[in-house]
């Protein structure tokens, strides 16, 4: 591990920490401090955008274990965390309390990610990419016409999540439940990562035939892989239909599944911390852009117009200057800006 | 019966569109071993140029339509440049990725441009139908099979005996042994790419002649990829079959759908049905190179 000059570890215990040495200690407690102070002082909109956050961290951190650390492609989890959406819904229709609706959600989704994993076995990099985008598409089909389940175009109403009596109804409570399960999910990714099964994962990406000759079971590993990061997309899709109170097939469109795999790559691929720093940066990107709209508004009035219309371009254009000049992600630049600063003023 | 013979006939029609649109896919994927999941809007692109130059500036039909294609000859080229060149040697999902931005990017310069209603190209070609086997087929239509079916046979004369086409063929095969036989990689990179646009936006045009175009026309791209991997990735007689067949089977699966489930849309979906048993069976196609890594 990268640390500090002068960081000793003197047990495997000290070594395997999270946060290590005083300093990140108290400015990642300083961070979490403002964090849970932000709903008090910031508006609605800014708090469901935070919301919005928390919920992209859950989905991005899922899929950044199956693609970024499993390298298997998924160009299908914004389908995932469409069941999970629609699992939520229909569960809670049904009457099933929020905690174990959210479980379910969670299952529904890891079976459906997990059947369509099977292919995984056989596929490696473009044709499993291509059989996701058909379970993409597929699933997109079924959200839009199996009207029993999913109320097809119409879609479903939810209801506000509910623990214990205590009703999750304004943007604050759902700010703190959001934070709850995206700090869990981030928890929960750093420590797989970090297990007998992250290493697996991490094996089966660098070298498949070395990975199974060290006894790394392909068919076990790669099924549980899209099995965890489904459940966790699941989860995901669920906060989101439980927070919008209404879901309809549109958001879960090939482009979410899009702008996932462009949060971890942004992020950076591989890494928890990269795959927050991207769930960040894309849901925060349209909302920049329409501050920016608004402010050129008083000096350029067309300006304004071009630039929202161009929301989704500015987002691909995004994604393709990080690929050619930032491949490496956020992550590494973050990195490197840590690095500088301890080695300040000498550069190298 | 005479529903499904309809049916067959429409599919082969779009079945056609998506060839070309595949054979740009293979071209690019043939000489380079990147996936462009950009091609349905190369395909918009090509297809708005041919429209802004007769519509907008009034010029006569095969006027415009050579003019773009020297527009597309230009877009590939800039786009292999500025987009591709980078990315040799990046991961596969990287590339993978910059194509869906370049995809992205396009669309909203399209809709900038175009904006999203649908635009309708002057008629061409008479409108009366003509009469095959009892059944009344459009004029375009036979223009767009038999534009494919032409083009179809350019592309293999020329992969077989041009000089540059055995290059192609010699760079796909091995990108180290061609260039130190002194093929110049870069060139052919361009190239593909170079007629990969050309190819999509003839398609463009002709799709534009049938139905008319709006900004949701790259979403066709999507429609190759069980197009592909039917025929095989690297095949460009996979990219003909392939193509033609998962039209008929869209549009014969869409219409049986619609009579016996009452399912409606099954169209969309049903493409990727077959997509995803090709996988299972014969992930390298029909005519593919056998070559693919089994897990």
């Amino acid at each position: 591990m990268q640390t500090k000059c002068g960081v000793f570890f003197e047990s495997y215990r000290e070594e395997a920490r999270l946060l290590v040495g005083g300093f990140q200690k108290s400015r990642f407690a300083a961070f979490f401090l403002l964090l849970l102070a932000s709903p008090w002082f910031l508006n609605n909109y800014h708090v469901s955008v935070l919301i919005f956050i928390n919920i992209a961290i859950i989905a991005a951190v899922s899929l950044n274990v199956l693609t970024g650390a499993c390298g298997q492609i998924s160009l299908g989890h914004g389908a995932f965390v469409g069941v999970g959406a629609y699992a939520a819904a229909y569960f809670g229709f049904q009457g099933v309390p929020f905690l174990p609706g959210l479980l379910l959600a969670g299952v529904a989704a890891a079976i459906v990610g997990a059947f369509f994993g099977i292919p995984s076995l056989r596929l490696k990099g473009i044709y499993l990419a291509i059989s996701t985008l058909a379970a993409q598409l597929i699933l997109e089909y079924v959200f839009l016409h199996w009207d029993a389940v999913t109320g097809g175009s119409n879609g479903m109403p939810v209801d506000s999540p509910s623990i214990a009596g205590f009703a999750f109804d304004t943007d604050r409570s759902m700010f703190y439940l959001t934070l709850f399960f995206a700090v869990l999910a981030v928890l929960v990714a750093s420590n797989v990562m970090r297990t007998r099964f992250g290493r697996a994962f991490i094996a089966i990406r660098d070298h498949y035939l070395s990975a199974e000759i060290v006894g790394v079971d392909l068919f076990r590993f790669k099924l549980l892989a899209f099995a965890f990061s489904s459940f966790m997309a699941g989860v995901a899709g669920a906060l989101w239909a439980h927070y919008t109170m209404y879901i309809t097939p549109e958001p879960f469109a090939i482009t979410l599944s899009i702008s996932y795999l462009a949060m971890i790559i942004i992020g950076g691929l591989g890494s928890v911390q990269g795959a927050v720093f991207g769930a960040i940066f894309i849901t925060i990107l349209p909302e920049a852009l329409g501050y920016l709209a608004d402010g050129l508004s008083g000096v350029f009035p067309e300006v304004s117009s071009y630039l929202l219309a161009a929301k989704e371009g500015v987002f691909g254009l995004v994604l393709v200057l990080f690929l050619i000049f930032e491949p490496e992600g956020l992550n590494h630049r973050w990195k490197l800006f840590k690095s500088y600063w301890k080695l300040y003023p000498f550069a190298h | 019966m005479e529903y499904y013979l309809q049916l067959v006939i429409n599919g082969l029609v779009v079945g056609s569109i998506y060839s070309l649109v595949a054979l740009g896919f293979v071209i690019i994927y043939k000489a380079t071993k990147v996936v462009n999941f950009a091609q349905g809007e190369l395909v918009m692109v090509g297809a708005y140029i041919c429209f802004a130059l007769t519509v907008q500036f009034q010029l006569p039909f095969l006027a415009a339509f050579f003019l773009t294609l020297g527009f597309s000859v230009v877009f590939g080229l800039a786009i292999e440049r500025v987009i591709l060149r980078p990315m040799v040697g990046e991961p596969i999902i990287s590339v993978i990725m910059i194509t869906v931005g370049l995809s992205t990017v396009l669309k909203s310069l399209v809709q900038l441009f175009w904006g999203t209603q649908i635009r309708v190209y002057p008629s061409v070609l008479p409108q009366e139908p003509v009469f095959i086997a009892g059944l009344p087929v459009s004029p375009v239509y036979i223009a767009a099979f038999v534009l494919a079916l032409v083009l179809f046979g350019i592309f293999s004369l020329f992969f077989k005996y041009s000089r540059y086409g055995v290059a192609m063929r010699a760079t796909a095969y091995d990108q180290t042994a061609a260039a130190s036989m002194g093929i110049g990689i870069k060139n052919i990179f361009a190239l593909s790419w170079c007629i990969a646009a050309v190819v999509s936006s003839i398609g463009g045009v002709i799709l534009g002649n049938i139905n008319g175009i709006n900004s949701q026309l790259g979403h066709l791209g999507l429609k190759v990829f069980p197009a592909v991997i039917l025929g095989g990735l690297d095949s460009l007689l996979g990219a003909a079959v392939g193509g033609v067949v998962i039209g008929i089977l869209e549009n014969v699966l869409d219409g049986a759908a619609k009579e016996f489930l009452g399912l409606s849309g099954f169209k969309e979906v049903a493409a990727f049905i077959v997509l995803v048993i090709i996988l299972m069976i014969r992930p390298y196609g029909l005519f593919g190179t056998h070559e693919i890594e089994r897990v």
